[in-house]
């Protein structure tokens, strides 16, 4: 009986990594001031739980998540500017925890991707319109001779 | 039972090979026989899939835990509707059902692809058999149901709670359906690509399934949107969760090929484009495949890791990918282009609208695949969540819904965006006043917000308008607009009435976004709460027991400030107790297309328990909104051109260069 044995502990890991269902944001962690409030909200979605699958911090009920959300609190009540409350986390704990990656040369290809493919096949498009414009152009004016007979004869039966 | 549906999937696999050998074979020698070969072989490969299939169902319905997916997946306590759908709720069930919708749609192009060219046709049959083939192995080799255990144990495992909701009956079937709808396209790419030519009866079959499997996606998005909505317990309707673009991304090129296939069929041009974007969309669904199924992502669809799996489904995904792609490279030039056409015309406009597409699908693949390749690569760990992509996805929304209501406006060949414009007068007029409205008279609306409900009516007006101006309403006489209006092409409906539910989709985007009221309270019997114009009072808690879980069953009063009765609004928190799991089951209470929305959560430090409601405002457009693309969506295909079927072959090689006219 190893394979049951092996899936036991399978399912046991599974159970164990499982979010809770109690929520985030309790009401005892809400600053009294609406405005400060607000920024920690609007803080909080940008940074990541650490430990929980691709949910804010915002969202998540796991205690890590909570103390991040008591940290940048304190932070804000402290004086800082959103910006400064970031920076702080970051430094903390490094990149990982921002859900929208910082604009730098490493992550030149994740920003940059819709911009270059934007111009570049904007850029194809005027070409190949203006090539085919000239292509049409050019047709236009050499009717071969069959197309000159058929045009004729058409031109005989209309009349 | 359960050895006969082990028995007729092994039977599939080997039918699959047939299927994928003969026809193939056959269409290059131009031998009849062979090429017959492929449709009946289909046939059978979808009986012995379905058989198997049904044999699985049916070891979940007697709860068979002798077999060990069985076991793992189910419990003798659940309702019979989760212990069916249980079947497709696990890496295994899912795998298997994904098969069972492929040989579906072979079989579907053996039974009505009766017109086709033979020689084609057999191409197609060859290739959707090759692609069964590659999963039977997968599903025989890694991931088998039918595998039984020595000692059948007395009780199952349960299935994940989250998963016991009707959601699991329609989300993972459409979903399939969508995806592998796409393999059609696929298969008549590649088809098209083998023979080096592409005839007017590929554009005429091709844009009916991908419309079909467009349709599916559509449905299989929204309907696990609105599940993750009300199960999660959060009122989210979109996390950006890479499982989630998995999804978005081949509706995205789904979509772009939809409308390329439009200017293939009526113009004969962007053939070379269609093709590749064919290849794409079901390629993206292959990925899609890859990233859930192989575990390479954890999130609640995978149900299980295991890394031979993964490696199994790259190995596929390489092969078909860059086998098609390969082909493609090779044989795109042999392709001839089409008719011409001016930047500013309906042809114009469609390659606007895919030139955002895909940038948008690139922009969801990178954001999706840079934290991995980059942790691969450098070994650094970043994050790229829903604000990395609201940034960019939104931003290229925008132009593509500016542009979208002049498509249609504009005439094929060579358009007059002037005209098209004041046509667009009304629709430009409503934009800006809706704008206006929300800006100056709704509370908590910013200059953002307002665009967003400006460029939502302007998509709403706009599609409207299309209507009106066929019809002459307004122009001639109201019997003759009327009689005009009922003898418009279904396509014309078709496409009004999809852009119609995308700006209804917009709508309730921007509504619940910039509108959307929260509340976090610690309730105690008797305590109200007021959000939005609503009065919530926490009336009891009572403790119920289900089936197979036991919950604390909240009751909350909903009233208006004034004081009118607007019903009962009943939270729950549930524990299942065979994997001793919590889930919550929110309260909403719908009112017109807003929704109040009740989430419970741990017992507060006060003694009471804590309360989470929103009031989420015109939130149901959201999923209204895909429900009209859909509609869009069928009405198009109920379209005569594409009823009365693909035209006879032609006598005649396509005639070379541009059609005369």
């Amino acid at each position: 009986m190893r394979l049951p044995r092996i899936l036991a502990l399978l399912v046991g890991l599974f159970l164990a990594l499982q979010p809770g269902t109690a929520f985030s944001v309790t009401p005892d962690e809400v600053l009294a001031d609406p405005a400060l409030e607000a920024r920690a909200r609007a803080i909080s979605a940008g940074l990541r739980c650490m430990i929980c699958q691709n949910q804010s911090i915002d969202e998540s009920d796991a205690a890590l998540a909570k103390d991040l959300r008591v940290l940048v609190r304190q932070r804000l009540v402290a004086g800082d500017t959103d910006e400064e409350v970031i920076a702080y986390v970051v430094s903390r704990y490094g990149e990982f925890v921002l859900l929208k990656p910082e604009f730098n040369w490493r992550n030149a290809l994740l920003w940059g991707t819709p911009v270059l493919l934007l111009a570049i096949g904007g850029g194809y498009l005027i070409v190949a319109a203006r090539r085919r414009r000239r292509v049409a152009v050019g047709e236009i004016a050499a009717l071969s001779d069959e197309e000159k007979t058929a045009l004729a004869q058409a031109l005989k039966r209309e009349a | 039972m359960v050895e006969i549906g082990h028995f007729a999937l092994v039977l599939a696999f080997a039918l699959s090979l047939v299927q994928a050998a003969l026809p193939f074979i056959g269409a290059r020698t131009r031998q009849d026989r062979l090429m017959a070969v492929g449709g009946p072989v289909a046939i059978t490969a979808f009986a012995m899939t379905a058989l198997s299939f049904l044999a699985l169902v049916a070891a979940y319905v007697q709860s068979d835990f002798s077999v060990l997916n069985v076991w793992e997946n189910s419990h003798s306590a659940k309702p019979l509707l989760y212990k069916i759908t249980g079947t497709w709720g696990n890496h295994e069930g899912s795998m298997l059902l994904w098969v069972l919708i492929l040989t579906f749609f072979g079989a579907l192009v053996a039974a009505f692809g009766r017109n086709l060219p033979p020689v084609l046709k057999a191409d197609v049959i060859a290739v959707q058999g090759l692609i069964g083939a590659a999963f039977f192995l997968f599903v025989l080799s890694t991931s088998n149901p039918f595998v039984r255990l020595v000692l059948a144990p007395i009780e199952g495992s349960d299935l994940n709670p989250v998963l016991q909701d009707v959601g699991l009956a329609i989300h993972p079937p459409l979903l399939y359906l969508g995806y592998v709808g796409f393999s059609v396209c696929f298969s008549f790419a590649v088809a098209a690509l083998i023979e080096g030519r592409i005839d007017a009866a590929w554009a005429r079959w091709v844009r009916p399934w991908t419309l079909a499997a467009w349709i599916f996606l559509t449905g299989g998005i929204a309907m696990g949107s609105y599940w993750a909505y009300y199960e999660l317990g959060w009122g989210g309707f979109w996390f950006w969760d890479p499982v989630e673009n998995a999804s978005f991304m081949p509706w995205l090129a789904g979509t772009a090929l939809l409308h390329s296939a439009i200017v293939m069929e009526r113009r004969e041009a962007l053939k070379i484009w269609t093709i590749l974007l064919a290849l794409l969309a079901f390629s993206l669904s292959l990925l899609g495949t890859f990233l859930v199924r192989s575990g390479v992502l954890t999130s609640v669809h995978a149900f299980a890791t295991d890394p031979t799996r993964g490696v199994f489904i790259l190995a596929l995904l390489a092969f078909f990918v860059g086998g098609s792609l390969s082909l493609f490279a090779f044989r795109a030039q042999s392709l001839q282009p089409g008719g011409l056409f001016q930047p500013i015309s309906r042809e114009g406009a469609l390659v606007l609208n895919n030139l955002f597409l895909t940038t948008a699908t690139a922009t969801v693949f990178v954001g999706t695949l840079y934290p991995l390749a980059l942790e691969a690569v450098t070994g650094e760990k970043i994050s790229v969540g829903a604000p990395f992509f609201n940034l960019t996805f939104g931003a290229l929304m925008v132009p593509l819904m500016i542009a979208m209501p002049f498509g249609p406006l504009l005439a094929w060949k060579r358009g007059d965006l002037a005209a098209a414009g004041q046509r667009l007068f009304a629709a430009a007029g409503g934009a800006l006043l809706a704008g206006l409205v929300a800006l100056l008279f709704v509370d908590g609306v910013t200059a953002f917000a307002a665009v967003g409900f400006g460029l939502a009516a302007w998509l709403l007006i706009g599609a409207v308008t299309d209507l009106v101006l066929r019809a002459g309403i307004g122009s001639v006489a109201p019997s003759v607009a009327l009689r005009r209006f009922a003898g418009l092409p279904r396509s014309v409906f078709g496409t009004a009435l999809a852009h119609f539910g995308l700006g209804l989709t917009a709508l309730g985007i921007v509504s619940v976004t910039a509108l959307q009221a929260e509340r976090i309270v610690a309730m105690k019997p008797g305590d109200t709460v007021d959000i939005s114009g609503y009065v919530l009072t926490f009336d009891r808690m009572e403790p119920v027991r289900g089936p197979n879980y036991t919950e604390d069953r909240a009751y909350f009063a909903l009233a208006t400030e004034a004081g009118r009765d607007l019903g009962e609004v009943i939270s729950s928190k549930r524990v299942y107790t065979a994997r001793q799991m919590p889930t919550t089951e929110a309260g909403i209470a719908t009112r017109g297309f807003s929704q109040v929305y009740v989430s419970l959560g741990d017992p507060a430090a006060n003694g009471g328990t804590v309360v989470r409601v929103w009031h989420k405002p015109l939130v149901t457009l959201i999923w209204l909104g895909a429900l009209v693309m859909m509609a869009g969506g069928t009405m198009s295909l109920a379209d005569r051109r594409l009823r009365i079927g693909a035209p006879a072959r032609r006598k005649v090689k396509a005639a070379a260069g541009v059609p005369a006219e």
